[in-house]
């Protein structure tokens, strides 16, 4: 079984390429999506069957694919090696797993579309890619499939590129993810240099990197790191790419930007964290930053009608709860976080989807996204309308469901971080109003698109998706209902927290997690009361609003804008990040572009370019009488260089 | 009378003016036959300094070989065959110049002008 | 004493046959200078006791190529060539490359008058020139008639005449 694991990264670039060139090839295997479709989801599903039972045998040694050495250069040696060991294999199960589902989803979704075949080609591109970040043993190999999970999102969401605006948000995710990845590559450098001090060979595998100690540099690599993981997991200042990537189509958005490469800045921490635990100042910027993004993000989706902006938003929030953990060393509940995160926020993506399906459907509707032509939706879909309130309700924190573990455990990480009234304390207070505001806007957005009036135009009714579509939104219900029970709360007892202290606590050992773990001990009637409040407030926020909206229904919004007053014109303009970037970067750049460069451009560049081939062309016009095509001209020219020749052999 | 009488030296003297000479019509002449009987002239002068080599080498004399110099005639030998072959050849690229031009001047061929 | 006058009988009649080719404004008599100067060169051959290629010289240039010549010369009925002794820059040229060529090469083979080039010489007899022919260069000797061969057909096909259409 174990020689069978490389299929595990294999399989899916062997689906893309067949789905890939056999689709540019041949018009009938492009014509028959039920190959396709089947194809695509098995060459995701056996590395999934191969993972899980990597998972379920694991013995606790990591084990190692090692395929080929890839570069070699002095005391550099890159190999094409992987590692299986409990966080990688737990990314995988998440990766592969939810993969499947949405590729078994998108079979239904993407039917009768143009570019079938090139879909999963790119849904396949994308599992590798991923497989080779999460799998990876080295930081180059993650390093390929940090850029290829790039690639396949800007392929994704640029789907339909034929729509000028669609082709412009791929544009900017990639623009916004190679700020991040430039950042990637200078942290790539530092640590390059700092191992290379050491005479041994340099494989920059992530155990090398984590057991050496960077000395001055550690702070810079810590920040590099994070500010890579900000593009790619859409955190301020990179995030503005992640809201306008919903473009592409709703399971590129629901297994990209939701579940899985979203969250690869955090694994990425997470399996540094050594270097983070070396630099609490990092841990600080981290988790202000996230901090500040989750409320933001939080309050924009508030004041959106787009049900994907909605989720968009609440996924950069949700993100910025995850790195809150991280900041406060808390890696195994971010982690945590990112597993349930990718349950109910991929269930929530493809109910959206589903939504989405329907009301295309209908064709009365201009824009079968926006939440204020829905309304009673529970009715006609009842699948998707039950599944989507499951995974509202795990998103708000209602207890027992399993966001509710993950987010309660970053609030007690965050409270108990340090002694005293502190920063953390701030961020503990500023993420508890998060998880309020997130109640709000998801039970918003749920009750305006599934419950109260119809408000869609009623000759045409919309319909429930096939049950291809609903069997994935069932099963990520149900672990979005049951995932919680992985990480039960450390005080109910040790044994009972699986993920942290039955599996990942042996790849991730963090001082401020023990810390924040002996002071929960040393405080458990605060705990208790933390955890108490929290869910209370979770349930009172979404049993209001859900009375709020029900009552009033649509014109619900309207209160809301005169209660933020001014403010509500901030968060429905996502609070002017894009206008910012406009006009301090992108107008700046453009203007030097157009004047300064342009001129460069012209009498520089093309100058220095025109004037060789101009003093070519000329001297070519000098020289060109030699050629006088007369036979005893040549004869002569010959002779004398004969002469020449041998005047120089005699005498010289 | 000793000068005169002939050695290597002024055979291959001889050689040597009779090259400069073929060359020199080479170099002056426009009538296209006249150019490559200059060219044979050439030749043959290269044929007469090799057959003067030969035997000079034959009279020199070598330790252990039949016949020192005979490199030098066999040369000459292929070097006539040669000759005759590109004779043929340059005889008839010469008439299907005539036939297209009525006019065997190479100065007035001059098609490979810029 | 003899050899002594011979050659320079035919030192002077080949260098009159060489000035001779390239002074003459008619072709024709331009192709029998050369012939003069051919057989001069077989005169030559012959005091070099290169008695065999003296013989093909004599049958293979003065007769086969010579006639060749003189047949297209004929054939073509080309004009004379009146400014042959007209003086212009590249003629002068032409002359001064020539002079230079000779006065170097003069210079380089000054060490060859010690060099007797008299006496027997046993090898160009037709004998062994035909065993050297058949055994030592066995292989140049077929490729030659592949040359030629090739010429052949060469010939006929450049000078052959194109049906129009």
């Amino acid at each position: 079984m174990t020689s069978l694991y490389p299929l595990i990264i294999l399989l899916p670039l062997l689906g893309a390429m067949v789905i890939g060139l056999g689709g540019l090839m041949s018009p009938a295997f492009r014509k028959n999506e039920g190959l396709i479709g089947a194809l695509a989801t098995a060459m995701v599903g056996i590395p999934f069957l191969l993972v899980a039972y990597a998972f379920f045998t694991f013995g606790g040694e990591k084990i190692s694919i090692e395929l080929f050495t890839w570069m070699q250069a002095g005391n550099l040696e890159i190999g094409f090696n992987y590692q299986l060991d409990e966080l990688s294999l737990l990314m995988g199960m998440i990766v592969t797993g939810v993969g499947m589902l949405i590729h078994l989803y998108s079979i239904g979704y993407m039917h009768g579309d143009q570019g079938y075949y090139k879909f999963f080609a790119y849904l396949n591109l994308f599992i590798f890619a991923m497989n080779n970040l999460i799998l990876g043993d080295n930081l180059v190999v993650m390093f390929l499939g940090w850029e290829g999970v790039g690639l396949c999102s800007y392929l994704l969401i640029g789907f339909w590129y034929s729509d000028m605006l669609k082709a412009e948000a791929a544009q900017k995710a990639f623009v916004a993810n190679r700020i991040g990845d430039f950042a990637m590559l200078i942290a790539m450098f530092l640590i390059y240099q700092g191992l290379g001090s050491a005479t041994e060979m340099v494989s920059l595998s992530f155990s090398e990197i984590i057991h050496h100690d960077f000395g001055d540099s550690t702070f810079w690599i810590a920040l590099l790191v994070f500010i890579a993981a900000t593009g790619k997991s859409a955190q301020i200042p990179l995030f503005v790419w992640l809201p306008d990537a919903m473009a592409g189509p709703t399971p590129v958005s629901a297994l990209i930007h939701a579940a899985t490469m979203v969250t690869s800045g955090i694994y990425l921490i997470a399996r540094m964290h050594p270097i983070f635990e070396a630099s609490p100042e990092v841990l600080a910027i981290i988790v202000v930053v996230a901090a500040l993004t989750a409320v933001i993000a939080a309050f924009t989706a508030i004041a959106q009608h787009d049900i994907k902006k909605v989720l968009a938003y609440s996924t950069v929030s949700q993100l910025g709860f995850m790195f809150m953990a991280l900041g406060a060393g808390a890696y195994i509940t971010a982690i945590f976080h990112v597993m349930t995160h990718a349950f109910f926020k991929a269930c929530l993506f493809l109910g959206s989807g589903s939504v989405i399906h329907a009301m295309e459907h209908m064709h009365t509707v201009d824009d079968p996204q926006d939440i204020r032509t829905m309304g009673g939706l529970r009715k006609y879909m009842p699948s998707t309308g039950t599944t989507f309130w499951i995974s509202t309700l795990a998103i708000s924190g209602i207890i027992p469901l399993s966001g509710f573990f993950s987010k309660d455990e970053i609030l007690a990480s965050l409270f108990f971080f340090g002694e005293g009234f502190d920063l953390y304390k701030v961020i503990y207070i500023v993420g508890m109003f998060t998880a309020m505001l997130t109640a709000f806007y998801m039970t918003r957005v749920t009750m305006l698109t599934f419950e109260g009036e119809e408000r869609f135009p009623d000759e045409k009714k919309p319909h429930e998706s096939p049950a291809i579509m609903t069997i994935p939104l069932w099963v990520l219900a149900a672990l979005a209902v049951v995932g919680g029970f992985l990480g039960l709360p450390v005080f109910l007892g040790e044994e009972l927290n699986w993920i942290g202290h039955g599996w990942l606590e042996h790849v991730i050992h963090s001082e401020h997690h023990h810390a924040i773990h002996e002071h929960a001990h040393a405080n458990e009637t605060i705990e208790y009361i933390l955890v108490a409040a929290s869910a209370l407030i979770a349930i009172l926020t979404v049993f209001f609003t859900r009375n709020f909206y029900s009552k009033n229904g649509l014109a619900a919004d309207e209160k809301v804008k005169n209660f933020f007053g001014g403010f509500y014109k901030t968060m429905e303009g996502k609070f002017y990040f894009d206008e910012f970037y406009q006009r301090t970067i992108i107008g700046p750049f453009k203007w030097l572009g157009e004047n300064v460069i342009a001129w460069c451009e012209e009498y520089i560049v093309d100058g220095v370019v025109k004037g060789i081939s101009d003093g070519v062309a000329n001297i070519g016009d000098v020289f060109k009488r030699l050629q006088s095509g007369l036979v005893s001209n040549y004869i002569l020219i010959i002779s004398l260089g004969v002469i020449l020749m041998l005047t120089f052999l005699i005498f010289g | 009378m000793e000068f005169l009488t002939p050695n290597a030296y002024t055979y291959l003297s001889v050689a040597i003016v009779m090259f400069a000479l073929g060359a020199i019509g080479v170099m002056t002449r426009r009538n296209g036959i006249i150019v490559f009987m200059c060219i044979e002239l050439m030749l043959n002068a290269v044929n007469l300094s090799l057959i003067t080599f030969s035997k000079m080498h034959a009279v020199a004399g070598a330790e252990g070989v039949p016949h020192p110099g005979a490199n030098g005639s066999m040369l000459v030998f292929f070097v006539m065959c040669v000759a005759a072959a590109e004779a043929v050849v340059g005889l008839s690229i010469i008439i299907a110049l005539f036939r297209n031009r009525l006019d065997i001047d190479i100065n007035n061929v001059n098609i490979f002008k810029w | 004493m003899i050899a002594t006058i011979l050659f320079w009988v035919f030192a002077v009649l080949g260098v009159a046959g060489a000035i001779g080719l390239i002074f003459n404004q008619n072709p024709v008599y331009a192709a029998l200078s050369l012939i003069l100067n051919f057989f001069s060169i077989a005169g030559l051959y012959l005091s070099l006791s290169a008695e065999f290629l003296a013989a093909i010289q004599i049958l293979v240039y003065a007769g086969a190529i010579m006639v060749l010549f003189l047949f297209v010369i004929m054939l073509l009925n080309l004009q004379d060539e009146p400014d042959v002794m007209k003086f212009d820059a590249r003629r002068g040229v032409a002359f001064l490359l020539g002079l230079a060529f000779v006065a170097e090469m003069i210079f380089v083979f000054k060490d060859f008058a010690q060099r007797d080039v008299s006496g027997e010489y046993t090898f160009g007899k037709v004998e062994p020139i035909g065993e050297q022919l058949m055994t030592q260069y066995l292989f140049p000797f077929e490729m030659i008639s592949v040359i030629l061969i090739s010429a052949l057909i060469g010939a006929i096909v450049v000078a052959r005449k194109y049906r129009h259409g």
